[in-house]
């Protein structure tokens, strides 16, 4: 078993554009359900609303990167007003279901046969990530960084990606220290005494959703440029769940959590998967296949969420005061 | 008044920005002939993957038939001619340079697995069949088969002079897709009853509710493989649900309540629960689709409706489970107490009431009903898989917020209602968005009212 | 949004306190003090009559800020709220009483906006307020408190006395992002706000989290911060519920010096001596009506008030079983459920059922 290279290869996953895509919808969820108090269990549905929202425009009529990106951020912000209006006026558990239903719904739609002709259905679509490949500065070439070297387009992907993370920490660093942080921060403990204190709640949640839901999809896009390809069958309902255990991971009320949370997440999971799969190599562990032992890592993963959320809600940044319950 | 005028609103831009979303979509003109969609085996992200089930889905042999075996996607069906199988007849099915091919068994039955969901053409080999034996007028062969959502898909190729469909008449069809979407909704509800209890008496949702279904299905199957009589088997794996129940009562959520975990919390602390449950099953029981014994039942004929034997066994047990819990919440000492928990926990303990103890049963009936509820939706489907209970967990929300969070009998109305809906709704809707009208529902009755069907306007307690 | 013609922030008075040890164990010596400084306010000497006419139940007042008329609240078929004509006085002090279930709160929930009643008019300084938002009521000068406090816990106690202040700019999303856009308001109203902290013997607790204080602390952060939004009429939803007794007269002396400073006070509460205590005026409900009001002295004689008010509440025993049936079945009743989880349509959590119960 080769230690170096597994180990290696958990650090190379801090630094992927998968691992960018995660920080940033767990971004997106630390300003639902961290700040505002949002329990939104579709931020899967808005990932696939950014890929396809960014995949369908530059497929059907050519759409170049902004507009393309410019569409796909609108149809973010209407899934986002159309989740919101029915349920932001309702309890936490009924917005729960309602966005796990919406998130559904949406990889149902781009799944139907109906509609291959635009979705390209359970196949996904493919190919529209020439636009923002063509940008690339960098010239073709292998770039070594330290003990990983990366081509061109991998350099490039990686650093849209994490310079995108890093701006929207900032502006959601800036945000939730203003005294609109302040709002929605009340509004986590308790909406009804912000209301009662003049404040319109109703409008606050709404642009936490949005703005919540734009970074999910930001993330999409950004999960689906390295591969060319998005498929709906990687925004079921357990990508939204790993993204909740990266952010309860980092901790679900900081800016930083969520993006070291799904670095950890996707270290770990990347360690897991070699020091298992060494193992049955070489034979030390015969009692498994390494089917099974990619299985076992999911096992982890759930187990994970609950003794976090059991035993420490506030993750490895947050202050175990600042959590929105206790 | 206000209020209304308000939600009119809302509704009509609601209406307004599904429009402009829904327009964006079917505007876009075709694209996805230009783009060779990648081929299943090479699926993109290998490693980063979020579908662990997408897991090592082997290479269709290249040049030699295969009748993908190794596949979980299944195209079925069985082969009669007047009533007695036809064995040795091949059957073929292509889609994007997939090919695999089959023959049907002694029992007339043939399955070929594909790589994924989606369009197929399959085609009886006409000469393969036995003399004097031909396809019955009308019957399409080729014909393209469709499927999304589930990991098996039927189709029948009927054989004979002078058979014609069943049922031909809309009105037919829909006393068929009623009974269908009764027999489904009823099984729906046995989870969804159980789901109602715990949170009603607890306030959690339990997101591992869909693995308590999968549960109960496995259980079933495993008893079942090692050879015990089917009833005993089935008896069993209910017994285990109870026990599941049980255990995640006395091990997880007990010490949770003790310690005041929040409702919030407890809901996250469940989604965790479902993950590793799920791949629990995963781990032990493979990602292959397995049958219960006797999941191909006759069909039978009541007057102008056809239903099998099967469909309507469920709808009889699920019926007679359902009136026997109403029963025992009504009339005995135990129902009343929990319905008292339900009400007011704290007045419930101060009348002296065991909240714990009642809890704990709930747990217990919730887990028995729920691995009923994964027998049954076992026989539905048809087939048992490790993430079945996932399939269907959405729907039982969807039944429990209709008819109102934590009222059980508002649980049975919306089961019903959700379970008709997804069955009628595939006389217009594409097989593959049957699920996606009853979510839809779900969503717009919360608009207009919010408490559900059967929920109180103001308050629980 | 109008500024308002008295500061919120009146000047120092002679013999008021500067700083106090820790107010839930300190014995007020303020009173007297207080009275001497009262002496010479022109809201506290003021005794010309309320009523307008004769006390009695909707009578009209000289001069109401609040008029309420037909409103009516019925949870299913109860009349939980059934109010023919209500006026409170400007500038005065009003106490709500009335036994469990008499549709005091439900009251409240109706006239700040967070409930709607099937019918009825009301109208807070000659302005409609039938479907005005509870947001937008607050907004008018209309601010409330709650029977179960509601400090944000994980807050500082400062952050929850700024998130009182109104017209600050940084609080729409498209200037929070500027902080020289609003760093003038903040500074403002951090002043504002540890002035009034300082009143009310909380500047020592300034940057701790909320969840920290005490019940009698919450309930005065909570009284605090609703003095952050300039109210012109403040509803104070039980004030002394939970308090400590060492701080109910320093709870009290605040109400007063609410009146003091201009405005005009309507409390709900159960305790008569604390109401005879403070109130200027006395409004009694039972099975949602009112039944009695009047100066205090006079409505404690009322045999109506007797019989509704005291008579439910003496056959309740807590110490038996019959009384947990009786319990029960006001309970079953009682509407005044604390509105909940943002709407008044859904159930209620069941969290917050323990807490009532």
């Amino acid at each position: 078993m080769d230690f170096g290279n597994i180990l290696l290869g958990a650090v190379n996953e801090f630094f992927t554009p998968t691992t960018a895509a995660y920080a940033l919808a767990a971004l997106g969820l630390a300003v639902h359900f961290g700040y505002t108090g949002l329990l939104n269990f579709g931020q899967a549905g808005f990932m696939a609303i950014g890929a396809y929202g960014f995949a369908i425009p530059t497929l059907s009529f050519n759409a170049p990167l902004p507009v393309a990106l410019l569409i796909a951020m609108l149809a973010s912000v209407a899934f986002a007003v159309i989740l919101g209006l029915p349920t932001l006026r309702l309890r936490a558990d009924y917005l729960a279901i309602v966005t796990i239903a919406a998130a559904e719904i949406v990889r149902y739609i781009v799944t139907t046969n109906g509609l291959t002709e635009v979705t390209g259905s359970a196949n996904g679509l493919a190919a529209f990530e020439g636009g923002f490949y063509s940008l690339n500065p960098f010239a073709p070439g292998v770039y070594n960084l330290g003990p990983f070297s990366l081509n061109e387009r991998d350099l490039w992907i990686r650093v849209v990606a994490w310079t995108v993370v890093a701006l929207a920490c900032v502006v959601i660093w800036l945000l939730v220290r203003s005294p609109w942080g302040r709002v929605v921060k009340g509004i986590r403990e308790d909406e009804n005494a912000v209301r009662s204190l003049g404040k319109n709640v109703y409008a606050y949640k709404m642009q936490a959703l949005i703005i919540g839901g734009m970074l999910g999809s930001l993330a999409g896009i950004i999960f689906t440029l390295p591969r060319g390809a998005v498929q709906p069958a990687n925004y079921g309902t357990e990508l939204t769940f790993f993204l909740y255990t990266a952010l309860l991971l980092g901790g679900m009320s900081t800016v930083l959590g969520p993006v070291i949370g799904a670095m950890i997440f996707w270290a770990v999971l990347s360690l897991t998967q070699g020091l298992l799969y060494g193992a049955i190599e070489s034979g030390a562990i015969t009692f498994l296949n390494t089917t099974q032992a990619g299985q076992l890592r999911y096992i982890l993963v759930g187990v994970a969420l609950m003794l976090l959320m059991i035993f420490r809600p506030q993750g490895v940044l947050g202050n175990k005061k600042e959590l929105s319950f206790a | 008044m206000g209020r209304i005028s308000a939600l009119a609103r809302y509704m009509g831009m609601l209406v307004a920005v599904a429009g402009i979303f829904a327009g964006l979509l079917l505007a876009a003109p075709a694209v996805h002939a230009t783009t060779a969609p990648p081929p299943a085996s090479e699926s993109p992200a290998p490693e980063s993957s979020t579908e662990a089930t997408a897991q090592d889905s082997g290479s269709a042999g290249e040049g030699e038939v295969t009748d993908g075996a190794e596949y979980q996607d299944r195209i079925s069906g069985v082969l009669r001619n007047a009533g007695s199988p036809v064995s040795g007849v091949r059957i073929k099915a292509s889609a994007n340079g997939y090919e695999a091919e089959t023959e049907t068994a002694e029992n007339g039955s043939w399955s070929i697995g594909v790589p994924e969901q989606g369009a197929y053409e399959v085609e009886l080999d006409e000469s393969s069949l036995p003399e004097g034996v031909a396809l019955a007028e009308g019957q399409q062969n080729p014909r393209t088969v469709t499927f999304a959502g589930t990991s098996n898909i039927t189709t029948l190729f009927l054989l004979g002079e002078g058979i014609v469909l069943q049922g031909d008449s809309f009105g037919t069809k829909l006393i068929e897709r009623a009974v269908a979407g009764l027999s489904f909704g009823l099984l729906l509800a046995l989870s969804a009853v159980g789901l109602s209890l715990i949170f009603g008496t607890t306030g959690l949702t339990n997101f591992a509710h869909g693995e308590m279904v999968t549960f109960g299905a496995v259980l079933a199957f495993g008893f079942a493989s090692l050879g015990l009589p089917l009833w005993l088997a089935l008896i069993l794996a209910v017994v285990g649900g109870a026990g599941l129940g049980y255990v995640q009562d006395a091990g997880l959520w007990k010490p949770l309540r003790m310690r005041g975990t929040g409702l919030v919390p407890m809901m996250i602390v469940s989604i965790g629960l479902a993950l590793a449950l799920r791949y629990t099953i995963l781990f032990f029981f493979g990602g292959a689709t397995q049958q219960l014994p006797n999941s191909q039942s006759p069909m039978l004929e009541l007057g102008p409706i056809s239903i099998s034997r099967n469909n309507l066994v469920s709808l009889a047990v699920s019926l007679v489970v359902i009136l026997i819990v109403a029963a025992l919440l009504l009339r005995t000492r135990i129902g009343k107490a929990t319905r008292a928990v339900a009400d007011n926990p704290p007045l419930a303990a101060a009348s002296g009431i065991d909240v714990d103890r009642v809890i704990r049963i709930v747990w217990m009936a919730g887990g028995a009903l729920a691995a009923l509820g994964g027998i049954l939706w076992a026989y539905y489907r048809p087939g048992v898989s490790f993430n079945m209970g996932q399939q269907i967990l959405l729907l039982i929300f969807a039944s429990v917020t209709l008819g109102g969070l934590g009222t059980v009998f508002g649980a049975l109305i919306g089961s019903i209602i959700v379970g008709l809906f997804v069955e009628i709704s595939t006389l217009w809707l594409e097989a593959d968005l049957k699920y996606v009208g009853a979510l839809l529902i779900m969503i717009l009755v919360l608009l207009v009212r919010p408490q559900g069907i059967l929920g109180r306007r103001e308050r629980i307690g | 949004m109008s500024h308002q013609a008295q500061s919120p922030q009146p000047g120092r008075r002679p013999g008021a306190h500067a700083a106090e040890p820790a107010p839930e164990t300190a014995v007020e010596s303020v009173p007297s003090s207080h009275e001497e400084s009262w002496a010479a306010n022109k809201y506290m000497t003021d005794d010309r009559p309320i009523a307008a006419d004769t006390a009695a139940p909707g009578c009209r007042k000289r001069d109401p800020i609040l008029i309420a008329s037909n409103v009516t609240r019925t949870y299913g078929g109860i009349n939980a709220v059934d109010v023919e004509h209500v006026e409170i006085p400007r500038n005065k002090i009003t106490a709500l009483i009335g036994p469990n279930g008499a549709g005091k709160t439900t009251l409240f929930n109706l006239l700040t906006g967070f409930d709607t009643p099937q019918s009825g008019e009301w109208r807070f300084e000659d302005r409609d307020l039938a479907g005005v938002s509870a947001y937008k009521v607050a907004r008018l000068g209309m601010v409330r408190t709650f029977q179960l406090t509601k400090v944000m816990g994980k807050l500082t106690v400062l952050e929850n006395m700024r998130l009182g202040a109104n017209e600050q700019p940084g609080e729409a999303l498209r200037r929070a992002l500027f902080r020289p856009l609003w760093k003038k308001r903040e500074n403002e109203i951090t002043e504002q706000a540890d002035a009034l902290l300082a009143k009310f013997k909380l500047d020592t607790k300034r940057s701790d989290y909320a969840a920290s204080l005490s019940g009698g602390q919450r309930k005065l952060l909570e009284m605090a911060r609703a003095l952050m939004v300039n109210p012109k009429l403040v509803m104070l939803d039980e004030p002394m519920a939970g308090v400590n007794p060492a701080l109910t007269q320093s709870l009290l002396d605040h109400i007063k010096n609410l009146k003091a400073e201009g405005m005009t006070v309507l409390f709900v509460e159960h305790d008569m001596h604390m109401v005879r205590h403070i109130a200027d005026w006395v409004i009694v409900m039972a099975e949602g009506k009112v039944v009695a009001e009047g100066p205090p002295g006079e409505v404690m004689k009322d045999q109506a008030v007797i019989d509704a008010y005291l008579g439910a509440h003496h056959d309740v025993d807590l110490g038996d079983s019959e009384g947990f049936e009786k319990l029960e079945a006001v309970l079953e009743k009682d509407p005044e459920s604390d509105i909940q989880g943002g709407e008044s349509l859904a159930p209620v959590i069941i969290e917050e059922r323990k807490d009532t119960a």
